[in-house]
């Protein structure tokens, strides 16, 4: 464990390096840039895959299972500040999923992004992005981990408004930016007073680290505000980060409108890695927020609230979902859901149970990101569902490794990842202590997703009609319809790769699902597969694929048994219920309430700041200017007819000694030295007639 | 042999003579040759003390001076008829009367 | 005082005279390198015999032809400034102050009474002793005057080159 440990830092140092050569690299040389960014990334899914078989054989006990490696930063005045790098399991298994799924992205880029560009560009951004997210996975210190993920944010931004000739992605990227640091600043505030209540930021230290027995403790018994604790308030403030990151109501507006970017970067950042950032945050801090340093699940009032947030998320986000039209917005909606998702396990089991819907979900939704930028490729970048439909026949690899992914997502029992994490997440909200109700959103949840990915499905693969496919040519100004074309095998074949993975996942994912438990929180035991499952999980598993099963069959008779529809025709709930649906495509107009509320706030401000500006402090200005100016004019009299003529007469005998003077200085040499030489030999002889 | 100061005073008079060079003649050239003049003046100094200092083959300062003053002279040489070379580029003439910038 | 040294010494210092007040600025390099060849000549009748083929090679070998090169470059202001060459009016006072200076050194150079026993030994240093002193104790010194040297180099080429746009 600790060889890799003591190289660990090469897993984000890659990246970075290709992406600092490939800033300087000119335009032209794609081949190298792609080459060079793929070969970081894969070697780091190497050094991943190393430190993840390290961490299956630890030496010690719960102690041992958390490999640090701190080094001090700098320092001012006593205080030392001092950063490091952690090898545990949680990283492990996250390094291995961030770099296998980027490889596989970056991969599927070369051929998405063949004909722009700013190729090179772009994977001088992705590196970026790579390295930034893996250097936050690895980070034991919540200081570098907020400086990863401020970059993580900024590479964000700078992919988000990749196409920024585009107005409205530039103002996704700004929206996304803006939105994620009003999370940001309470997770810095929350980072500040933290380290204010322990003195470090380090999470493990050998003891001495804020995520440690002794600091948890500490910070559990202080009480601040309103009778809470010092570790709620703490982690009711990191935890404002993460919901900024993760696109938790109510910080989920950018999520959507960052679907501006290149495909890829949808499915690298914000579906498979990036968001994931903010649930991971939550399992880092975990035992902050249970309030317990040996990181079992407990039930403090910071977890209910994470309960809860992520539960309103899920079915809030899979509500708006049901109602949209645009193929990546439909999958944005989604991953904001199944983030809400991941919260909720963290909150009501244990951050395995997130944890694990989070590498699970990775998996199949980047697949369906890839599947849907394929499938726009293939249309010539058109975006909107209504628009497509009959592509299965032309598009035969990506529809069927779509259709892996959406069973995924949808949870189809048995052979399908999701259905065993959401499982294990469902389970723990059954026999959740303080409330069943997230257990009724999380079914909820179920339903409504299986809906709208069978909805999403059928407009885009099977809807019965001749797709309306168009694009603009030179000559003729109305546009002329074009036959779809699947992809080069250098986007199929990581869509292939990613599906095999969710399904293969789903195969191994339950039947080991108490080791993968015990690998995470640390009590690793040997690997038992065991078919064995209790009732209560066995009821819930039944219940979950009744509700699959109703939500995927209610979608199929709604829009496929009965009579198929014209293209641009009403949506088939539209008809049923109007009204409902409309607020459901206006994403519960949050959008709008926002611009009513908080933005026309600001603008109400600033034009009060304006007015106060120009009448109040203007006018209080213009005042002191004036005595200033009286003041002034006074002054002056006195300085022309008292002063100045004493300083005149000073005045011209000083100019008149100066042209004096300033003969000497006449700019020839020769008449300096002269001035030395003498000057020389008179101390010379001054000297010969002193030694006398 | 020589004694000591015969060579102090030839190395003054030929110091004296290079002052008297730099400091009257108006051509920058002449005076670039007064100075260096000078400096070989003070070598002449400096070789001469080496010579009937005390063990001359063990004390090697005045002889290693030499050397170096020797390599900056050279140098300084370079540099300054670079110099002049560019003034006379720019005002037309070596004449230091006429190259008075400088003047207050 | 030997016969060599009366000679040499007349020669340098007549030589010397010529350099500084001769008209032809050819005839002042050439009187020059004379100057040169006898200052050699009494560094080699004090034995050191190194800085005396130094100063050979530096002086006439670089340094004059340097000069004469520069002369002959800057040939063209000579004729212009040739005919209105007036004896300038200060000259005297130049003389008068090199005549001060040597004085103030004759002066110091005769009351002293240290040195004026010749030496006891022969004093012959070899090029080896140099090389490995240069090489033991003046290696720093060595290493600063290679440095000096290019960026002298470097700082006269860039001084003389054509300037870009004259005024």
């Amino acid at each position: 464990m600790t060889g890799i440990l003591h190289y660990l830092w090469l897993i984000p140092a890659l990246p970075l390096l290709a992406a600092g050569i490939l800033s300087l690299t000119r335009q032209p040389h794609r081949r190298f840039a792609a080459t060079l960014a793929i070969g970081a990334m894969a070697v780091a899914f190497g050094l991943s895959l190393l430190a993840f078989f390290a961490t299956l054989h630890p030496q010690g006990g719960i102690e041992a299972q958390h490999a640090v490696r701190n080094i001090p930063w700098f320092e001012f005045g006593a205080t030392h500040l001092r950063i490091g790098w952690v090898l545990d399991p949680l990283t492990a298994c996250m390094l291995v999923m961030v770099t296998f799924v980027g490889s596989l992205i970056f991969i599927y880029s070369v051929g998405y992004m063949a004909q722009d560009e700013n190729f090179t560009r772009f994977f001088c951004f992705l590196s970026l992005f790579a390295s930034a997210m893996l250097g936050l996975v690895i980070a034991n210190s919540l200081l570098l981990f907020f400086m990863c993920w401020e970059l993580v944010g900024l590479s964000s931004y700078l992919l988000i408004g990749f196409w920024y000739h585009k107005p409205s992605a530039a103002a996704a990227a700004k929206k996304a930016f803006i939105v994620t640091r009003i999370g940001d600043l309470g997770f810095f505030l929350g980072m500040l007073w933290l380290y204010a209540a322990t003195g470090t930021l380090l999470f493990y230290d050998d003891g001495k680290g804020c995520l440690e027995a002794a600091a948890i403790t500490k910070l559990v018994a202080q009480v601040t505000i309103g009778g809470m604790a010092l570790s709620t308030i703490i982690s009711l403030l990191i935890f404002c980060g993460a919901m900024g990151k993760s696109g938790q109501v109510p910080l989920h507006v950018w999520l959507p409108d960052a679907m501006e970017g290149p495909t890829p970067v949808s499915a690298l950042i914000h579906a498979a890695t990036m968001v994931a950032a903010g649930v991971f945050l939550v399992a880092r801090v975990y035992p902050l927020m249970a309030g317990d340093a040996s990181g079992a699940s407990t039930n403090s009032s910071a977890l209910t609230v994470v309960t809860w947030v992520g539960a309103i998320t899920a079915v809030f986000a899979a509500l708006v979902a049901v109602a949209q039209f645009d193929i990546k917005r439909i999958l944005a909606y989604s991953t904001v859901s199944q983030l809400g998702y991941m919260m909720m396990g963290i909150g009501m089991g244990g951050y395995a149970v997130g944890m694990l819907h989070l590498i699970t979900h990775a998996f199949f939704k980047a697949l369906l990101f890839l599947g849907a930028g394929s499938v726009i490729h293939a249309c010539h970048e058109e975006q909107d569902i209504r628009r497509m439909g009959g592509l299965q026949k032309h598009l035969p690899v990506t529809f069927a490794t779509y259709a892996v992914g959406m069973m995924a997502l949808s949870g189809v029992p048995l052979f399908f990842s999701s259905f065993w994490s959401k499982d294990e997440i469902l389970h723990s909200a059954l026999s959740w202590q303080p409330s069943r109700g997230p257990f009724y959103f999380g079914i909820a949840g179920a339903f409504l997703t299986a809906f709208y990915m069978t909805r999403q499905v059928w407009y885009v693969f099977f809807a019965r009609k001749e797709p309306h496919i168009s694009v603009p040519t030179a000559h003729a100004s109305h546009p002329v319809p074009v036959e779809p074309h699947e992809s080069p095998s250098i986007m199929t074949v990581p869509l292939i790769i990613l599906a095999a993975c969710a399904v293969l996942l789903s195969i191994i994912a339950t039947p080991v699902w108490p080791w993968f438990h015990a690998y995470l929180s640390g009590h690793l035991e040997h690997l038992q597969v065991s078919f064995a499952i209790s009732s209560q999980v066995l009821l819930t598993m039944l219940l979950s694929t009744c509700i699959v099963t109703a939500g995927i069959s209610l979608a199929w008779w709604l829009y496929a048994v009965k009579p198929a529809q014209k293209g641009e025709e009403a949506d088939a709930l539209e008809k049923l219920q109007p009204d409902v649906f409309s607020l459901l495509r206006d994403k519960f107009l949050i959008d709008e309430i926002y611009e009513a509320t908080a933005v026309r706030l600001n603008a109400v401000c600033a034009r009060v700041s304006d007015w106060l500006d120009q009448f109040l402090w203007g006018g209080l200005i213009q005042a002191v200017s004036f005595l200033v100016l009286g003041l002034s004019w006074l002054n002056r009299l006195l300085d022309e007819f008292v002063v100045n003529l004493g300083f005149d007469k000073g005045c011209g005998s000083l100019r008149t000694s100066a042209s004096i003077l300033s003969h000497f200085q006449n700019g020839q040499v020769q008449r300096y030295l002269k001035v030395i030489g003498l000057a020389m030999s008179i101390l010379a002889l001054i000297f010969i007639w002193g030694r006398k | 042999m020589t004694p000591l100061h015969y060579y102090l005073i030839v190395s003054a008079l030929l110091f004296a003579i290079g002052f008297a060079g730099a400091l009257t003649r108006r051509n920058a050239i002449l005076v670039l040759i007064g100075i260096e003049l000078m400096l070989n003046a003070g070598n002449l100094n400096f070789i001469a003390f080496w010579r009937y200092g005390s063990h001359p083959e063990h004390h090697f300062t005045g002889l290693m001076f030499v050397i170096f003053s020797i390599a900056i002279a050279a140098a300084e040489a370079a540099v300054g008829l670079a110099l002049i070379i560019s003034i006379y580029r720019h005002y037309k003439t070596t004449n230091l009367d006429q190259v008075n910038s400088m003047q207050g | 005082m030997s016969f060599p040294f009366i000679i040499t010494a007349a020669l340098m210092l007549v030589s010397a005279v010529a350099a500084m007040s001769l008209r032809n600025l050819v005839h002042c390099a050439l009187c020059l390198i004379v100057t040169f060849a006898g200052l050699a000549a009494l560094f080699l009748q004090m034995n050191a015999r190194f800085v005396g083929f130094a100063q050979i090679l530096v002086y006439i070998g670089a340094v004059a032809i340097l000069i004469l090169f520069a002369i002959l470059l800057t040939r063209s202001s000579e004729m212009k400034t040739g005919q209105l060459r007036v004896v300038p009016s200060s000259w005297w006072v130049g003389i008068a102050v090199a005549l001060v200076t040597f004085g103030s050194l004759a002066l110091a150079v005769s009351s002293s009474t240290l040195l004026k026993h010749p030496p006891s030994e022969p004093g012959i240093v070899t090029v080896k002793q140099i090389g490995f002193q240069l090489m033991e104790n003046y290696v720093l010194p060595l290493e600063v005057i290679g440095l000096l040297l290019t960026a002298a180099m470097i700082g006269a080429a860039l001084i003389a080159m054509r300037e870009k746009q004259s005024p």
